[in-house]
């Protein structure tokens, strides 16, 4: 490709040859242009001297003919095209959805696509075909037929059964999809906080339950998420790098915002829920593959054990660096393109394992700084159980700072 | 090609027309006398759909523009732009050590941004619609001009001022707005979330809110018009199709777009004076916020209340003109009127209870969603029956293949084409994985940009010779339609598979992701469509220039032996479009190949025994 350029590596070369290629392209563009209008002075010319009738004869004849051409040449697009992206697409190949939901909604995904292919076939056939067949001819008589009462009910009533079939169908699925945990059902809940430009994810610890947070309570750098610390909930929760979560579990992810909306966008589990601030919404899934599992998947097939990088032929294939992603799908300023985090799915044991590991925020980020009394911010009525005897330091913090003050009277419940 | 199995229609006006006494009157120096009355601030309907028209593919130009400038970004992300950069200026980033040009990230979203809302709004609804009501309500209702000739004025002048507020903005030093056309809070709300959100977006809502007032001023005239202005005989059931969908488009327009204003009002006051509609807990720019207790959804609602029924105010015009176009050069009746009209009035009635599956993902109550899938997809039984319907026209016709048909029958392959994906969209559970994907980009651009530009293209190839008595070149026009329908598929087509894929819409580049990062050559292939698109567009526009002053001279006033009456107006028709009496319709619209008779007019009276053509 022209553009391709990257390689050369004098880059004043490579500029000299983008102004020649710009050049060259608008020069292009500007002769196009010359030559079409001469064809269109000189077929007006021709057309009046052969009579128009001759003509738009022809002209009919070519664009009725062509018509049939590009019907076939669009059909085959169609199908070859998605042909050739089949194993690209989440659901088909080996890009199995990674959840349970997933296969329900690809199920539902099928069926509307068999219905709607017959449609899409059907009528642009007869569309083309019927333009083809029917275009003018000297002395044709056309069928003057204003109506047809039963045709008509024909084809209103099989659209709306098949309808009834995708609407019922859909709902049943949107809401098992949907369904929030019941009381008391086993699962793991975690949180998403999405800020300009990245996810904060925070996992509940041992009591499984995440404390309550608040956006006053923010002070960047060391309570980026406004963790109230006077819940004894918050006292577990750690805030971690990558998503880690057990196969085979239900997952509720708490979906929350500190600025603008963001969306919480896991591609191979169908995840998708927008990132609202004020106004937390959540998402419940369960994985079904561990990410090695996935690789292993993905090796089966072609497109998958080609170089990772193109320019190392040598490094890592695709399939062995695949890792499940987190996006963000709702636009939200700048950099939105670049919210990415890793997500990776273990067996039970191991996420236990991970989890252990898992140092507490408070231990991470407060403890320390609180000893030493170096935070102003910090309102001094930490029970005592919470800074095991360090009763003198915290209470020696001078409370100064009104927001912190403010942020902590109101006890805002997130839930 | 005359075909005089009736009487002359000029003679037949003046026999059994309709003395309405609107030449006693004396027009002509308050009208058309000076230059400035007759093209600039005029009052006449057909100079003003030019104005609008014009107005609109000079946005047009601009917005397709743009979104080849971003494309070059997603196709060719290593390219240097430098060669952009006495156009964009500091939006073009140079890198000081290599000399290459990057398009700086803030400025791509305000080019999406801008791209959207220029597309939408001053090009799909005002060039469209207001350019084709305009023109046909008039003509083809057989009225002497619009019910208000000065508040039509105002409506384009009011859309002109919108369009200088709008251009202005592109030039600002901080940058048109960039929060997507939607532009949901508290992204819009908030100087400090992006920098588009400053004065670029006071003057995004200052211009359309002036883009209202428009639209509320056409449509109020045009609404009125309809229903007042019809001549004698021409009762609502024979009306032509187009002038049911430029009615209802007007409808809908006037119970829509005030909602829009509303949001916009208290966006302002969430900017300016501190209120908290939209906004709540929310900590920017190292700063908590004292707004609290407002619904970023809120805002939501209230803009796709406007929102989804704008889709429609968008396509619905698109259809008439299709169904005019292909019922006339079939030469035969359109199938269904009643049905057809029946359709339109369902969707019309549909689409304003759909709303909310824009917003499937947006953390409205699941519950609620129910509804919307149910009306959502019941949409699908309208829009059916017109494509069927459609193609019902052209079975068993006398088929004329010029550029304005095969416009139409592009319209129908596109609206099926783009149609059917909306039937995934619209099942919210299929819509968790493709919300804000590629798919949803390709559904509507096929769907309401590609379809609702072949409308459009449609009716200025059928309609050009009664805007300016000259025929726009055919030959032009058939490889403008061909490269065009080849060359939309090619570009959004695959994006279909791009959504499947997972890949989200309004990313910068793709890089950041292994998952989205692997289809370089599929962006580069629809680029490379665009560009060809791009520089088709660019010959029909040197084709409408070229042929308005050296086009083939339109010598017969019905050129394409239509039935409606605008072709029995004088072919430079001038102020009060008839020049004697107002023409009395006896017919519905569609009475082509009635009883072997090639074409009937309305105004030409039933024969004894003949009963109407649609029964």
């Amino acid at each position: 490709m022209l553009f391709g350029l990257e390689c050369i590596e004098n880059s004043k070369f490579a500029k000299k040859i983008y102004k020649m290629v710009t050049l060259i392209v608008l020069a292009s563009v500007v002769l196009l242009i010359v030559v079409s209008v001469q064809i269109g002075r000189i077929s007006e010319l021709t057309a009046s001297i052969r009579g128009e009738e001759a003509a738009e004869h022809d002209s009919n004849r070519f664009n009725g003919s062509f018509g049939m051409f590009f019907l076939v040449g669009f059909l085959v697009f169609c199908v070859g095209t998605a042909y050739y992206y089949k194993n690209y697409m989440l659901g088909y190949g080996p890009l199995h959805h990674a959840s349970i939901h997933g296969d329900k909604i690809q199920t539902l995904f099928n069926w509307t696509l068999f219905f709607t292919g017959i449609v899409f076939f059907l009528t642009q056939i007869a569309l083309f075909y019927y333009a083809y067949k029917y275009q003018a001819k000297k002395g044709r008589k056309v069928l003057f037929i204003p109506h047809d009462n039963r045709l008509e009910v024909i084809w209103t009533v099989i659209p709306a059964v098949v309808m009834c079939f995708l609407v019922v169908g859909g709902l049943w699925v949107w809401n098992d999809v949907m369904a929030d945990v019941k009381e008391g059902e086993d699962h793991l809940e975690i949180e998403a906080t999405g800020y300009q430009f990245a996810w904060a994810i925070r996992y509940p610890g041992a009591d499984n339950a995440l404390g309550t947070k608040y956006f006053r309570n923010i002070v960047p750098g060391v309570n980026d998420l406004g963790i109230d610390l006077n819940d004894p909930k918050s006292m577990d929760d750690a805030l971690v790098d990558e998503i880690v979560l057990p196969k085979g579990k239900k997952i509720r992810v708490r979906i929350t915002s500190r600025d603008v909306l963001h969306n919480f966008y896991l591609p191979h589990f169908s995840v998708k829920m927008d990132a609202i601030p004020g106004l937390p919404t959540y998402f419940v899934f369960t994985p079904t593959m561990t990410t090695e599992e996935y690789r292993m998947e993905l090796k089966k097939y072609p497109e998958y054990t080609i170089p990772a990088d193109p320019a190392e032929p040598n490094g890592p294939k695709k399939w062995e660096v695949f890792n499940y992603e987190l996006a963000c799908a709702e636009l939200c300023g700048r950099s939105h393109f670049s919210m990415r985090k890793i997500v990776k799915i273990v067996s039970p044991e191991e996420y236990q394992k991970w989890a252990d590991s898992q140092k507490t925020y408070f231990e991470q980020n407060i403890k320390d700084k609180v000893k030493l009394g170096t935070y102003t911010w910090y309102k001094g009525d930490l029970t005592d159980a919470k800074v095991e005897g360090d009763k003198t330091g915290v209470k020696n913090i001078p409370v100064e700072d009104k927001q912190s003050v403010k942020g902590i009277e109101a006890k805002a419940t997130v839930k | 090609m005359a075909n005089l199995t009736y009487q002359d229609p000029e003679v037949m006006i003046e026999e059994i027309g309709w003395e309405d006494g609107f030449h006693d009157h004396h027009h002509g120096d308050k009208y058309q006398s000076s230059f400035i009355s007759t093209y600039i601030f005029s009052t006449d309907h057909k100079m003003i759909s030019k104005q609008f028209l014009i107005t609109g593919m000079f946005w047009a130009i601009i917005g397709a523009s743009m979104s080849i400038i971003f494309r070059l970004q997603l196709g060719f992300p290593e390219a240097d732009l430098v060669w952009l950069k006495p156009i964009l200026g500091k939006w073009i980033v140079v890198n000081a050590e290599s000399g290459m040009g990057k398009l700086d990230q803030e400025f791509y979203y305000a080019l999406v941004t801008m791209h959207g809302t220029i597309l939408v709004f001053f090009v799909l609804t005002a060039g469209l619609s207001g350019t084709f009501s305009n023109l046909l309500i008039p003509l083809q209702v057989g009225a002497r001009d619009m019910a208000s000739g000065f508040l039509n004025m105002l409506s384009y002048w009011f859309f002109f001022l919108s369009s200088a507020v709008m251009f202005y903005s592109l030039f600002l030093n901080t940058g048109p707005f960039a929060g997507g056309w939607t532009a949901y809070p508290p992204l819009s709300a908030l100087p400090q979330a992006s920098e588009g959100s400053g004065a670029g977006m006071t003057l995004w809502i200052v211009s359309l809110t002036l883009f209202v007032v428009s639209v509320l001023l056409g449509g109020i005239n045009y609404v009125t018009t309809v229903l007042n202005l019809r001549t004698k005989g021409m009762t609502m059931w024979r009306m032509p199709l187009s002038i049911w969908a430029f009615f209802i488009t007007a409808v809908i327009g006037i119970l829509s777009f005030p909602v829009l204003a509303s949001a916009f009002f208290l966006l302002m006051f969430d900017r300016g004076l501190g209120t908290s509609f939209f906004l709540s807990d929310i900590f920017i720019g190292g700063k908590a916020l004292d707004h609290v207790g407002g619904s970023p959804i809120l805002y939501q609602h209230l803009f796709w209340f406007l929102g989804h029924p704008e889709v429609y105010i968008i396509i619905l015009p698109a259809m008439g003109i299709v169904s005019e176009v292909l019922s006339v050069h079939a030469r035969k009746p359109v199938f269904g009127y009643r049905a057809m009209v029946y359709s339109i009035l369902a969707i019309a009635f549909l689409s304003f209870i759909v709303w909310a599956h824009h917003m499937f993902m947006s953390g409205v109550n699941p519950f609620i969603s129910n509804f919307f899938v149910l009306f959502t997809l019941i949409i699908a039984v309208p829009s059916a029956v017109k494509v069927f319907n459609w193609i019902a026209t052209l079975y068993g016709g006398n088929i004329r293949f010029t550029s304005a048909m095969l416009f139409a029958i592009g319209f129908v392959s596109m609206f099926i084409s783009g149609g059917l994906t909306g039937i995934f969209l619209g099942n919210s559970a299929i819509d968790v994985p493709l919300h804000d994907t590629y798919f949803i980009v390709a559904h509507f651009h096929i769907v309401m940009g590609i379809a609702a530009f072949f409308g459009m293209f449609a009716g200025i190839y059928h309609w050009f010779p009664k805007m300016y008595g000259r025929f726009m070149n055919e030959t032009l026009g058939k490889i403008h339609f061909w490269g065009t329908i080849i060359g939309a598929y090619a570009i959004f087509w695959p994006m279909h598979y791009l959504g499947l894929a997972g890949v989200p819409r309004r990313y910068y580049s793709f890089d950041t992701f292994d998952a989205f990062k692997q289809f370089g050559d599929t962006n580069k292939f629809i680029t490379v469509a665009a560009a060809l698109v791009f520089a088709l567009q660019i010959l029909f526009v040197v084709n409408f220039f070229w042929s308005i002053w050296r086009g083939r001279k339109q010598t017969t006033k019905n050129p394409w032996n239509a039935n409606s009456l605008e072709w029995t107006t004088p072919i430079e028709a001038g102020h009060g479009n008839w020049e004697g009496k107002l023409p009395v319709v006896h017919r519905w619209a569609y009475d082509y190949g009635k009883d072997g008779v090639e074409f009937v007019p309305q105004i030409e009276p039933m024969k004894e025994g003949e009963t109407a053509g649609d029964h």
